[in-house]
């Protein structure tokens, strides 16, 4: 069914790529639908991680519990990321290359994976909150802010899983890469998450926001500037 | 050009002045700083040095995905490497100078870690360039990482480590380059002595390496040539 609406797409020129893009974000949708490994897989880490930490320190203060979620939304993107590019075979991958340009293959890659990142950041939060307590002020603020910081984080791993698998390497190469990377974000974001631990709103908060929007932002330029040129072997 | 010899006078008569003006020139007396305001010349300066190896390095991983030349692979390995070697010498000289002033060799200030993030994104660089065996795809995906780092690298050492509070100079905009801040007498040893004598001497130091990288390889070529040859 995909490679039918493909075919359909490359007829029409302008309106090709968006829905390329779309076709093969439903490509990757319905994989895991049918296939149901990533989202349960990365749930149960979710789960027995978090159940882990509320055994070894029950309910913690501020501080800690956002440093303890950053920390969980790390591990748990480069797990949930790892497996979008490291699925596709060598074969598969020539396929794509074949009917579809790398620009609307990353696009789709980075849709679906902010998207899976969205979905596990409030899951997350969600068990956080029953497991580990509340400690924020304002809770509503903060679901915004784990929903911008899931995406964020999902965007550098995406073009490092693109990277850790043109190197024919395991998940363990893209954390190597990774994990340096994506301090500034985690630093950026454990600041702006001070929004929903303070009571009295602080200022220059709205500046790293936009600081963290603008990296974003030079993540998705940067991706479909440079994955053209990991793509051709 | 590379070969040339009149930069690596001017590049030995740069340090030879920064030195005998570093040790011996006469700075302002200030409190805290005390002496150690010497280190200007040294601490400063390496980051001159690591941000325009940085540069050259990212504008050759460019030249190689635009060209294919290998060359231009190990002129941005080469430069990479001296970039670290000199952002090492950086942290380092920066601690001692903290050691003397903010009362630590490290007090977790937003500079320093930013510095040290900059070193582990580029330390990740050699690592992904040593997991790949096949020369081709190993040049090809390090230069993509390597221009991928170089963006990172602005938010980690530029923006991040400004937008919060530090013991460091600089909150808000670049020490060195507001030519107020500097006192005059350090002024003209800075400017026309440390900062291109240290950042040449990076880019000596690097062109050897490459000379040497290639003639590594020119001789490997011609032994695996003249194994086939004998093979027929």
């Amino acid at each position: 069914m995909t490679r039918e609406s493909l075919r359909f797409a490359a007829k029409l020129p302008v309106i090709g790529a968006f829905s390329q893009i779309f076709a093969l974000f439903r490509k990757d949708l319905l994989l895991e639908i049918r296939q149901q490994y990533t989202f349960y897989g990365v749930l149960l880490y979710v789960a027995s991680t978090i159940f882990v930490l509320y055994l070894s320190m029950g309910e913690p203060e501020g501080p800690v519990w956002k440093g303890l979620f950053w920390m969980i939304q790390l591990f748990v993107c480069v797990n949930a990321v790892a497996k979008s590019f490291l699925q596709e075979g060598r074969g598969r991958l020539l396929y794509f290359f074949s009917i579809t340009s790398p620009g609307n293959f990353i696009v789709a890659k980075l849709l679906f994976n902010a998207g899976l990142m969205l979905l596990m950041s409030l899951v997350s939060l969600g068990l956080f909150v029953l497991m580990l307590g509340n400690p924020m002020p304002n809770p509503v603020v903060f679901i915004f802010i784990s929903c911008l910081g899931g995406m964020s984080l999902s965007l550098v791993f995406t073009f490092l899983a693109a990277i850790a698998a043109r190197a024919q390497q395991s998940a363990a190469l893209m954390a190597i890469l990774g994990f340096p990377l994506v301090i500034p974000q985690l630093l950026l974001l454990s600041k702006i998450s001070n929004i929903a631990f303070a009571e009295v709103i602080q200022g220059g908060l709205a500046g790293m926001i936009g600081v963290l929007a603008g990296l974003d932002v030079m993540l998705v330029a940067l991706s479909l500037i440079l994955f053209p040129f990991l793509w051709k072997d | 050009m590379l070969r040339q010899y009149w930069w690596k006078i001017i590049c030995v008569a740069a340090l030879v002045y920064t030195c005998i003006e570093g040790f011996l020139g006469s700075v302002p007396a200030l409190p805290i700083i005390n002496e150690t305001i010497r280190n200007l010349y040294f601490h400063v300066a390496m980051w001159f040095g690591m941000m325009i190896l940085f540069i050259v390095s990212v504008v050759y991983s460019i030249k190689y995905l635009r060209t294919n030349n290998h060359v231009f692979d190990i002129y941005a390995l080469e430069y990479a490497k001296g970039g670290i070697v000199f952002g090492c010498l950086g942290v380092l000289t920066g601690s001692i100078w903290a050691r003397f002033t903010w009362g630590a060799f490290w007090s977790n200030d937003p500079k320093q870690l930013g510095a040290t993030i900059a070193l582990l994104i580029y330390f990740a660089y050699l690592v992904l360039r040593n997991s790949m065996t096949d020369m081709d795809k190993r040049a090809r995906i390090g230069a993509v990482y390597n221009i991928f780092a170089f963006a990172m690298l602005f938010p980690t050492i530029w923006i991040i480590p400004r937008m919060v509070e530090s013991l460091h100079p600089g909150g808000m905009g670049n020490p060195a380059l507001d030519t107020d801040d500097i006192d005059k007498r350090m002024r003209i040893v800075f400017w026309p002595g440390a900062v291109p004598g240290w950042t040449l001497l990076g880019v000596w130091i690097t062109t050897l390496r490459i000379r040497l990288q290639l003639l590594a390889e020119k001789k490997q070529t011609s032994e695996s040539s003249k194994k086939n040859f004998s093979h027929v």
